[in-house]
């Protein structure tokens, strides 16, 4: 690997701190990638060139004053345009944010510069995380770097597309139904939903507070579960937050999968494309060739998922979006009395997405329909958490894939809400039960693009499932 | 738990203004379809008996979270009132709020 190559963010730290390579000289190498493709795929709704230059030649001055500046000393790392950076617009691909600039920053940001890494810029995301393919940004549409008449999935569709194109190594994204692992299966990289109350979500702008979580993606594994180490952790600004230790996978991911037990989740298999599902099953003879024992299992309960999801979701999004009013920071639409600057304000702000989702949140919470959508819905929940409960009794981790199929046309889906919801139908069961999930790629489709593997565990259990992607990715090449 | 009648015209309209969102004509027709299709598809969970489960609204629920009541940095108030649309003698400013419709 060259020192500013398409390098594992690991070694690139290790270069970086025993001086073999420059911070700066690995930014710019960065930013040339940034500059030759940006204009074509629109991972960015804002490049931090001139601060992330600054930063890198703090991390060298460190470096040369004998300090060492962390584990990702000098690695650019690209953030979703929710997490809130002080001083830097922070817009969630919105109008009704445009230009605002937090007046502090998130939890993440602040391990990630604790750490030495070099924030290299905003991610492009569906507006406030709703959507999965990327399209919803008021900003345009990020591109897939496989195939640019291809979305990258979404919502953190620019933070993989970045990954993938080269843009950096790491990017951080959130994962409320799938938002990390199913743009990082259609890009054809790592992404990890961590155990919810894992990562802080202080400084992540709320879509659904019970679902949000921060996560890594990474080009490796081991780079993800190196990004994961940094930013998780028990913070006391974020009341949701578990009181534990720092996470430390990194140090066990190549325990291997010998005497593991793999259950095969017959419930997203159905309705998968062929291709998707033939590669599942290629995953599956890797990992009993590895030593694991696998066998199919149902729980029939995650069928519900989706539709618990687009209860569930909406109703906490309507209020968490009801700040978007045009009092306190970001737009404001002038008019004579303040209920009607208000409404003009978020009529003209939000796009009709986010629309969708506020007004069908705001009808399952409403009186007379709240037992029937949004309370049944949560005890869909519970059900679902059994169901997984069962599982686990038996298998330690279970394996499925990321999405139902590899990366769609731009504009398939965008007249078709519905449709376009189904493609989150293997992600959101894990969201709806708290638990972790990692997708790692493996393979092409018969389109020859990404197809993502998606192994699910127990809460707490990034270390296992991470364990799984490992020998998942050391066979992944294998077509 | 029986399942309500189909999401009208009226519904949305009255859950729009709720949200303080003003819709066109034409975009109160698509939406009211749009919304009708996804909750017509919800009808998998808004049709179960579940009377026996428990709701759950937290997987990882963590409660009485504490802290010591002391004396912190807060945020920086002219930083904060920077990105204010509008801003009189310190506060956020808004247009005439008394006398209007709920």
């Amino acid at each position: 690997m060259s020192p500013t190559g398409l390098g594992d963010a690991a070694a690139l730290a290790d270069g970086v701190r025993s001086g073999g390579v420059s911070a700066a000289e690995v930014l710019e190498g960065y930013l040339d990638r940034i500059d030759a493709r940006e204009g074509e795929i629109h991972a960015f709704n804002l490049v931090t060139a001139e601060e992330a230059r600054q930063a890198a030649r703090a991390v060298d001055a460190r470096v040369a004053a004998g300090e060492d500046p962390g584990p990702l000393a000098g690695v650019p790392v690209a953030l979703k345009d929710n997490l809130c950076t002080r001083g830097v617009a922070t817009t969630c691909s919105s109008r009704i944010l445009e230009g605002w600039q937090p007046p502090y920053d998130a939890t993440v940001v602040t391990r990630l510069a604790a750490a030495g890494a070099v924030a290299i810029g905003k991610t492009n995301m569906d507006e406030f995380a709703m959507g999965s393919s990327t399209e919803t940004s008021a900003t345009g549409p990020t591109r897939n770097p496989h195939d640019t008449s291809r979305v990258p999935g979404g919502s953190s569709g620019g933070s993989a597309a970045a990954v993938a194109a080269g843009f950096a190594p790491l990017a951080l994204g959130s994962d409320t139904g799938g938002s990390i692992r199913q743009p990082a299966a259609l890009c054809g990289v790592v992404g990890l939903k961590p155990t919810y109350g894992t990562v802080s979500r202080y400084g992540l702008i709320a879509f659904a507070s019970s679902l949000d979580q921060i996560g890594p993606f990474a080009r490796t594994v081991a780079d993800a579960a190196l990004l994961f180490d940094v930013i998780g952790g028990h913070d006391p600004a974020d009341s949701t937050s578990l009181e534990r230790p720092a996470p430390a996978i990194t140090s066990v991911l190549d325990r291997g999968v010998e005497g593991l037990r793999v259950g095969i989740l017959s419930e997203h298999l159905d309705g998968a494309a062929a291709d998707v599902v033939a590669r599942t099953r290629m995953a599956a003879d890797v990992l009993a060739g590895s030593g694991a024992t696998v066998e199919e299992v149902s729980v029939p309960e995650v069928k519900l998922g989706l539709s618990a999801y687009y209860l569930i979701a909406p109703g906490e999004a309507s209020s968490n979006l009801a700040r978007y009013d045009g009092v306190r920071y970001g737009r404001r639409v002038a008019a004579e009395d303040t209920v009607t600057m208000m409404t003009q304000t978020r009529s003209q702000g939000f796009g009709a997405e986010v629309k969708r989702r506020i007004m069908l949140g705001t009808y399952v919470l409403s009186a007379g329909y709240m037992d029937a959508y949004y309370n049944q819905a949560l005890r869909v929940r519970s059900m679902i958490i059994e169901g997984f409960a069962r599982a686990y009794g038996t298998f330690d981790v279970l394996l499925g894939p990321t999405a139902p199929t590899t990366a769609f046309a731009l504009g398939a889906k965008t007249e078709d809400p519905l449709a376009m919801y189904l493609s989150d139908v293997c992600t959101i069961p894990t969201n709806l039960a708290g638990h972790p999930a990692v997708s790692v790629p493996f393979g092409v489709g018969d389109d020859g693009l990404p197809i993502g593997i998606q192994i699910l565990g127990p809460a707490l259990s990034e270390g296992t499932i991470m364990q799984v992607a490992t020998v998942l990715e050391a066979n992944g090449g294998v077509s | 738990m029986s399942t309500p009648e189909r999401l009208s015209r009226d519904d949305v309209a009255h859950v729009a203004a709720l949200a303080r969102l003003e819709l066109t004509e034409e975009e109160l027709e698509r939406y009211t379809g749009q919304l009708a299709q996804v909750l017509e598809h919800a009808k998998d969970v808004s049709s179960l008996d579940l009377s026996g489960v428990a709701p759950t609204a937290h997987a990882m629920a963590v409660v009485n979270v504490l802290r010591p009541d002391e004396v912190r940095p807060t945020l920086d108030r002219a930083e904060v009132l920077a990105e204010a649309p509008e801003v009189e003698s310190d506060r956020f400013r808004v247009p005439r709020i008394l006398g209007e419709a709920p």
